[in-house]
């Protein structure tokens, strides 16, 4: 069972994209989580909704908006090209964008979830203490919402290491650029290499089942909850 | 001594919070009334957790309509009813935790001496290095305690901090909660509505009830003038003048706290040392009256009053009777029992006084 250079190149492509994207989400998404835990605001149902999307949508949805909001006439790609950053589509840069969007819910939910079951009181704690609002942010809610933000950042990257629908609509097939391991076995499949599928599909296989055996081990009291619905 | 000046308006729902006034800037205030009074949400005003109204610590104006100093820069302590430990830190991290930030909001925290003799006081020291997931109720509330002394707050809030616990808990935490005075000299809110715990810790009473201020002062005599059915009742302070063989303590009573009076209750104390200060709590049920000294009774304590006030309360008529040295005393009777003795203002008669209770 061996790998071409071919096959060598989408995995560090893939892994180079999942850790980038992982990290990414960790910053956006934490932010994030944290205002729907505890907002009140009216905004709070239709955000929600729209970081979920990704859990229900077909990827070639999600990828074929933002193949159109990004190309030369939508308005993403008419801003990228005023910023001088060029086109998305059919670049690395256009796939951690994609990524990013379709990863989201696996980060937000389980971050979102820890800050909800930690509640008020430990803040209110903190704040009679003496710690501020970035202080209790820091001290405060990132250690106890620790389970939860590994969750999320073993979510995130698996899922974004998994996808492959909105790769094709976005990133197509580019070796070294937008072609992961995903893309790579269907070009293998393609043309009949069964057995250099077979390789690739397999080391997937026992990644995804490594991680989620680690992560509930480490994490035996927290469930993967990507419930909707809130008391 | 800086008061703490508040004038709260507040609406939770249907709920309001309506209170002008001034606590004293020393000693234990106790704010005292049934669940649902606001009693809680009053501390958590003063905290900051809360807005609604004007709060001033002396000339520090802390709250006001128009602007709030954010909980985390008034230099207080708070104690919450479920200790409210951080359980991602251990019993160290979590007294650390206050003591870093101290300095940034105006207090000195304790020097290390006198930390080390707070964690003494609270039985702390073997506990330090314990995640507080592995500590008891009753250790948890003095941890939090503990957090709250090290700061040196200069106003330490305590809100119900027994009531989450079983009474025999209760009963391990009291002691440290009297003991509190000798490392913590400044002001303390104790927020509670049990009376037992009132009687032990409070110097003043604050009487809440539905979200208004009922009544407020000493606690002897607010004590004397609420009305609490069954419990109702006084609290008298004295010193222990001699410890008898037959185990009971002679209690000299102090009128107003400060001079020794001559009136003496007998009560049962047997850890009490000759010069101890105790409280004594006597309910109105267990004083009858004599119209003469009854020395063929088996009541110890019979004392000489004056009766000073009847007034009718239900199916039975409540007297406050005063000592020769001014303390106050009650007594409910039944009507036929105040006709036969023909019972009225001015007349000196004896009070039996059934049992008292050691009140701390």
């Amino acid at each position: 069972m061996l790998l071409t250079a071919a096959d060598w190149q989408a995995v560090w492509l893939t892994l180079k994209l999942a850790t980038l994207v992982t990290m990414l989400l960790l910053l956006i998404g934490t932010p994030l989580a944290w205002w729907l835990a505890r907002t009140r605001s009216v905004w709070r149902g239709p955000v929600s909704a729209l970081v979920a999307l990704p859990l229900v949508l077909p990827p070639t949805v999600l990828g074929f908006y933002l193949l159109l909001a990004l190309g030369p006439n939508g308005p993403l790609g008419q801003l990228t090209q005023t910023l001088g950053l060029g086109l998305l589509p059919f670049s690395f840069s256009g796939l951690v964008l994609a990524s990013l969007l379709y990863s989201l819910p696996f980060v937000v939910q389980p971050v979102q979830n820890a800050i909800e079951a930690m509640g008020e009181r430990p803040l209110e704690v903190a704040a009679t203490l003496g710690a501020g609002p970035w202080d209790r942010f820091f001290t405060v809610v990132l250690p106890q919402a620790k389970p939860g933000l590994l969750t999320a950042a073993v979510l995130g990257f698996a899922h974004t290491v998994g996808e492959f629908g909105v790769v094709l609509m976005i990133g197509g097939n580019i070796p070294g650029e937008t072609r992961v391991i995903s893309v790579q076995i269907y070009d293998h499949v393609e043309a009949l290499s069964y057995a250099q599928a077979h390789s690739l599909s397999l080391m997937m296989l026992l990644f995804s089942f490594v991680v989620l055996l680690l992560m509930y081990s480490l994490n035996r009291h927290s469930r993967l909850n990507f419930s909707m619905s809130r008391p | 001594m800086t008061d703490l000046h508040l004038n709260l308006d507040l609406r939770r729902g249907d709920f309001r919070l309506q209170l002008n006034t001034a606590l004293a800037g020393q000693g234990v205030t106790a704010v005292f009334g049934p669940s649902g009074c606001g009693k809680t949400t009053l501390l958590r005003c003063i905290a900051g957790l809360e807005q609604g109204g004007e709060i001033r610590l002396g000339e520090e104006l802390w709250s006001s309509a128009r602007q709030s100093l954010p909980a985390h820069q008034r230099p207080l302590a708070l104690v919450f009813q479920d200790a409210g430990l951080l359980r991602h830190l251990n019993v160290q991290g979590n007294l650390d935790y206050g003591v870093k930030r101290a300095r940034k909001r105006g207090l000195t925290p304790l020097p290390a001496e006198q930390a080390r003799q707070v964690l003494e006081l609270l039985d702390l020291l073997p506990l330090l290095q314990r995640p507080v997931q592995r500590l008891s109720g009753g250790e948890q509330q003095r941890v939090a305690l503990a957090r709250a002394l090290l700061i040196n707050p200069r106003l330490l809030l305590l809100d119900e901090p027994l009531s989450a616990l079983d009474s025999a808990r209760k009963q391990e935490v009291l002691p440290y909660l009297r003991r509190l005075h000798q490392v913590y000299q400044g002001p303390i809110l104790y927020v509670s509505h049990a009376l037992e715990e009132v009687v032990q810790l409070a110097d003043q009473l604050l009487v809440l009830e539905k979200g208004t201020l009922k009544d407020q002062g000493r606690l002897g005599d607010v004590l004397a003038r609420l009305s609490l059915g069954d419990e109702t009742g006084v609290v008298l302070e004295g010193t222990v003048a001699a410890q008898e063989t037959d185990g009971l303590a002679r209690l000299a009573l102090t009128a107003d706290g400060t001079a020794a009076g001559s009136a003496e209750l007998l009560l049962s104390a047997p850890q009490a040392l000759v010069g101890d200060h105790l409280r004594a709590r006597v309910l109105a049920r267990d004083v009858s009256i004599s119209l003469s000294r009854a020395d063929d009774s088996s009541i110890l304590n019979i004392l000489p009053v004056r009766v000073e006030s009847l007034s009718q309360s239900g199916a039975s008529v409540l007297l406050n009777l005063r000592l020769p040295d001014g303390e106050l005393l009650r007594a409910r009777l039944t009507q036929r029992s105040v006709t036969q003795l023909g019972l009225q203002t001015g007349m000196s008669v004896w009070a039996q006084v059934k049992s008292v209770a050691l009140a701390g």
